[in-house]
């Protein structure tokens, strides 16, 4: 045999074993890939699965533990629907409010982190130090003053009042997820655009921004979940008006055939048809939070 | 260097001193104009949280250093509280530092409300970025069924405060659905310990969406062929998680983490609903809202001595992990 | 430079928003005004307050009544009037208040004295809540609604309801496997201070002396009244998860057929006799509490309604007042609808009543010998001061004596000491 076709022979022999190790190897790190996930998936959804569970539950088995359904009905869905609850109002005002929340939030949000990122000027520190000093005042204390100040201008018990402290507080997040954004965008190519002919802000909207995509999406459903979220002070200054509390309001409004009664099963039932438009949004949002950069922008 | 070469480094040097002041007063000129361009570009969000949350922060200020009407004495003929509002200057402060109270008062609670506080912090935040970052990986892969994985994780952030609140305190029960899978009989809301693994391990669940989202942003803007190249160069895994990966989602990991931090310092809902602020569960948040049904200006004080707590651990944290947001260079990535 | 001009302009922004806050008219309205009124309330849970409504606005149509509903809270319901009355809005002209919150709402200057023109005849109604709604010598309430404890027994097993906390502990030995003998409520909230409230009355204690105002609670009955409940749980006649029980878990307890004995308020009758999963439904009775050497005393719950002093139509409001505590609201509405107890002692004494709800008899004795939670403007801390001892001496790591020292000196400091 020639050298070469000893060559060949040998590593035609040696190969599969070579092969299988490899092949090994790499089943053993899928398979715990796999279970990290299947472990992580099962953590986020298993006390989800339980609130669904619960939400077909009847009412006098509330305390009932077998983890399959049993008593079904869906008197729960039925009863959060009924009369004084105004709950479809409420998700119609919630959604309202988290989408203005929202619109506002990336504008005000995005142009101000843009200068944070871009921009060179003098008090830069002051300025992150006071946004980021917003997100730092317990919500409890700001109760009594905005109830006061919105009473006065007689603002109680409208969309405004709800709209205008839920922006105050999404807002700083907002900035410091957006500038740190866009301190890591490649500023060659607005560079480049601009020596093209654009101006710095066509620059910006048609280059930066697209580039920056994950990050917006990202600091939009923050936003929006955080509008959503918010309890303490839409319950003060909606004022028990059913056609601006959002839906945070409306579930403290469930209550069983008696005050002491926690009605849990509504409050699941309620917390079921809360999270599924959400999470259908984020299923058709997903795509847009998880795109990298495109291909080609980047290399030089 | 001969005297032409040298002359010529000479004129070379003039000349390249003086594009470097052309550049400087370039660089100026257009700091100028960014300056201005920037304060515009700021102004409205400065002007909406000075309105917003500037306002009730003076007020409360303005509040702690005055007589609270509940603390003003009781007219004893009418039965009615006397007027309070004269300035009393730190009083309120120094109370809360220094009470002496009686076990079962306010004033008692705020150095166990700052342990408790501290604690609910520190174990919380250190779960929810390992949990985070692990459930960012994991989004972050190429799989079939990955929009249902990202979308099952997003759950838990999804669900409104109050309903996850309630959810908990159901399942906590002692004889809820947790003690009835686990086998266990422990009573979660009946003794100090148990009642703050309960609130930590519902916020956990709650907010380690939150941390893996950003940080998943963060890793979208890290480029595969450097992954690629350090492969070839024969790095293993953790190698290139620590090397390659934390580093560059680092400015999006400590965005999360700070942000985390000063929402936790903040908490109130969940163990307000979950424990009532029972067996040592009072945060700062909780105490507030309990001394506001007593005393409002001590309330007030509380809160800005709350502030100031949260101001310094900022300050702190930003400090030790640089965490720099200001950058205005791009950040060339090296290969 | 630019950015101090920003900072000039949200400044000015400020302190004009300031200003125009500090500015809002607070004229106290007069008495006597006729008009519309909104009556403020809680969750309407049982249903009554339509009704009730629609009749008054029938009789009245140019001084019609709103009914605003707050959440089901009581948490809640306090701050959110403590909030408008703050802010002085003439738009709550009535307030229902818990009996615990009428003291600290007249004494901070929000409520219309219940006398002269506005003054109400009690003859006709039962002496606890009469006794809740009044501070000062003067009533500042109508009661309207009222609770009080009662005692729930497995007549099954114990055919004569203890009467004596040692007959109760006796009577333990009765229970079948799997059950505990006594519960009540002792997370650490309001229904704690009921509980053990009433454990201190029912051994001859008190929490405040009758000035309502000088605690008297670290004495040798009201530590016996306290170690009632201790030992249950250090003896294991309370079984230990009930150091997180409100009312409904305990409730729940009785009804699946676990508890022996259940001290909770009038509301479970309807769902131990009528829920689908009752195991106790034909199997229990009713009766007042035990005492430490005979029966022992309820604490008062109930609502009562109050004037606001910011309403513009206080005249109304009044009259709105007097309709719900007529004969006919009383027994119709709030009892036969609402299945609250009321305050007139006439409805007691109805046939048909007693005939849909026949542990009537017990209640009216329970509410008229009920003795109140103290009546003070700082009842927050003074319950603040109780749950949180009376918790700790629950759980065995605080001694009942230094409990009692603590509430003591805690009553002491809430009132300015």
């Amino acid at each position: 045999m020639t050298a070469a076709t000893q060559a060949a022979t040998t590593s035609a022999v040696e190969l599969p074993k070579v092969r299988r190790r490899r092949r090994w190897r790499f089943n053993m790190r899928a398979v715990g890939r796999t279970l990290g996930m299947v472990i992580i998936v099962v953590w986020c959804l298993a006390p989800f699965y339980w609130m669904v569970v619960t939400s077909f539950r009847q009412v006098d088995y509330t305390y009932d533990n077998a983890l399959l359904p049993k008593h079904v009905t869906f008197d729960n869905y039925k009863a959060i629907f009924q009369g004084n609850n105004h709950f479809g109002r409420a998700l119609i005002n919630s959604v309202i409010i988290g989408t203005v929340v929202t619109v506002f939030a990336m504008i005000v949000g995005v142009t101000c982190a843009y200068a944070i990122a871009r921009l060179h000027f003098r008090g830069k520190f002051a300025v992150l130090g006071l946004i980021l000093a917003a997100s730092m005042f317990p919500g409890v204390a700001l109760v009594t003053p905005l109830f006061q100040f919105f009473t006065n201008i007689h603002w109680l018990g409208t969309y405004q009042a709800l709209i205008i402290p839920d922006l105050s507080f999404a807002l700083p997040l907002c900035v410091y997820v957006l500038a740190s954004f866009f301190t890591q965008m490649p500023w060659d190519l607005e560079q480049a655009a601009k020596v093209d002919g654009a101006s710095p802000g066509q620059a910006f909207r048609l280059v930066i921004l697209p580039l920056a995509a994950p990050g917006l999406f990202t600091a939009a459903i923050l936003v929006f979940l955080s509008a959503w979220n918010e309890f303490l002070l839409a319950s003060q200054l909606s004022n028990g008006n059913p056609n601006v509390a959002p839906v945070t309001y409306a579930i403290a409004f469930f209550s069983g055939s008696d005050p002491r009664i926690v009605p849990y099963t509504s409050i699941m039932a309620a917390g079921v048809i809360i999270t599924i438009p959400l999470v259908i949004v984020v299923l058709l949002f997903q795509r847009r939070i998880i795109s990298g950069l495109t291909a080609g922008g980047v290399k030089g | 260097m001969t005297a032409a070469t040298g002359e010529k480094a000479g004129q070379e040097g003039q000349v390249g001193a003086g594009r470097e002041r052309e550049r400087r007063r370039r660089r100026a000129r257009a700091s100028q104009g960014d300056s201005r361009l920037a304060w515009r570009l700021i102004a409205p969000t400065i002007i909406l949280l000075i309105v917003v949350i500037g306002y009730p922060v003076v007020y409360a200020v303005v509040k702690s250093l005055q007589l609270d009407k509940a603390d003003a004495g009781i007219n004893p003929s009418t039965g009615f509280f006397q007027q309070g509002g004269k300035f009393v200057g730190l009083k309120y402060y120094r109370y809360w530092f220094n009470c002496n109270c009686p076990n079962g008062t306010n004033g008692h609670e705020f150095w166990p409300a700052v342990q408790t506080t501290v604690i609910f912090t520190v174990i919380t935040v250190i779960f929810e970025v390992v949990l985070g970052t692990m459930m960012a990986l994991v989004m972050h892969r190429a799989f079939k069924g990955r929009a249902i994985v990202r979308a099952a994780i997003l759950v838990p952030w999804a669900i409104p405060t109050a309903v996850t609140a309630r959810l908990w305190e159901y399942m906590f029960q002692p004889h809820g659905v947790v003690n009835s899978v686990f086998g266990t009989s422990i009573i979660w809301t009946g003794s100090v310990w148990p009642a703050r693994w309960a609130v930590m391990i519902g916020d956990i669940w709650k907010t380690t969406p939150f941390i893996a989202l950003l940080v998943l942003a963060g890793l979208q803007v890290i480029p595969d062929e450097l992954y690629e190249s350090a492969r070839v160069d024969g790095a293993n895994a953790w190698q290139r998680f620590v090397r390659i990966t934390l580093p560059l989602v680092k400015p999006a990991l400590l965005v999360a983490v700070l942000f985390r931090v000063l929402d936790v310092l903040r908490i109130f809902d969940l163990p307000y609903i979950l424990t009532h602020g029972a067996n040592q569960t009072t945060t700062l948040s909780i105490l507030a809202v309990n001394e506001l049904r007593s005393s409002q200006n001590a309330a007030a004080a509380l809160s800005t001595i709350t502030f100031l707590f949260i101001f310094l651990v900022a300050f702190v944290l930003v400090k030790i992990f640089s965490v720099n947001v200001v950058q205005t260079q791009a950040r060339t990535v090296k290969a | 430079m630019h950015y101090r001009r920003v900072l000039v302009v949200a400044v000015a922004a400020v302190t004009t928003v300031g200003l125009a806050a500090g500015c809002s008219s607070s004229k106290k309205s007069g008495g006597g005004g006729r008009g519309p009124i909104t009556f403020v309330t809680g969750k309407d849970t049982s249903g009554v307050w339509p009704a009730i409504a629609n009749q008054w606005n029938a009789a009245h149509p140019n001084e019609k009544v709103t009914v605003k509903q707050q959440s089901d809270q009581a948490d809640q319901q306090h701050d959110d009037i403590v909030q408008h009355m703050q802010a002085k809005d003439p738009g709550y002209d009535i307030v229902t208040v818990d009996v615990i919150w009428t003291a600290e709402f007249a004494a901070k200057g929000w409520l219309v004295p219940l006398k002269g023109q506005y003054a109400i005849d009690t003859s006709p109604m039962l002496g606890g809540p009469v006794k809740a709604a009044t501070y000062n010598g003067t009533m500042y309430a109508a009661p309207f609604a009222s609770d009080g404890g009662l005692l729930y027994y497995r007549k099954d097993l114990v055919p004569t309801a203890p009467t004596t906390w040692s007959e109760l502990i006796s009577d333990c030995a009765k229970k079948t496997s799997g059950m505990g003998c006594y519960g009540g409520q002792f997370s650490q909230y309001e229904g704690l201070t009921c509980n053990a409230v009433e454990s201190i009355y029912g051994a001859g204690g008190t929490v405040v002396k009758s000035d309502g105002k000088t605690p008297d609670v670290n004495t040798p009955q009201a530590a016996e009244g306290l170690n009632f409940l201790v030992n249950g749980f250090k003896q294991g006649y309370i079984p230990k998860e009930a150091i997180t029980w409100t009312e409904e878990p305990s409730r729940e307890a009785f009804q699946s057929g676990k508890l022996l004995f259940l001290r909770n308020w009038p509301y479970v009758y309807a769902h131990l006799t009528g829920d689908a999963n009752s195991q106790v439904k034909d199997k229990f009775g009713v009766a007042p509490l035990p005492g430490s050497s005979g029966l022992g005393t309820s604490t008062l719950g109930g609502h009562s309604a109050a004037i606001s002093v910011y309403s513009k139509h206080q005249g109304t409001a009044f009259d709105f007042l007097k309709f719900i505590e007529t004969p006919d609201i009383q027994l119709n509405q709030f009892l036969k609808v609402g299945t609250l107890a009321p305050v007139l002692k006439a409805p007691y004494t109805d046939p048909t009543a007693i005939a849909k709800f026949p542990y009537l008899p017990t209640l009216q004795k329970s509410i008229d010998t009920a003795i109140p939670r103290p009546v003070s403007p700082f009842y927050p801390a003074i319950t603040q001061s109780i749950q949180t001892n009376v918790y700790q001496a629950l759980q065995g790591s605080l001694p009942v004596q230094s409990a009692l020292q603590n509430i003591q000196a805690g009553i002491t400091k809430a009132a300015g000491g």
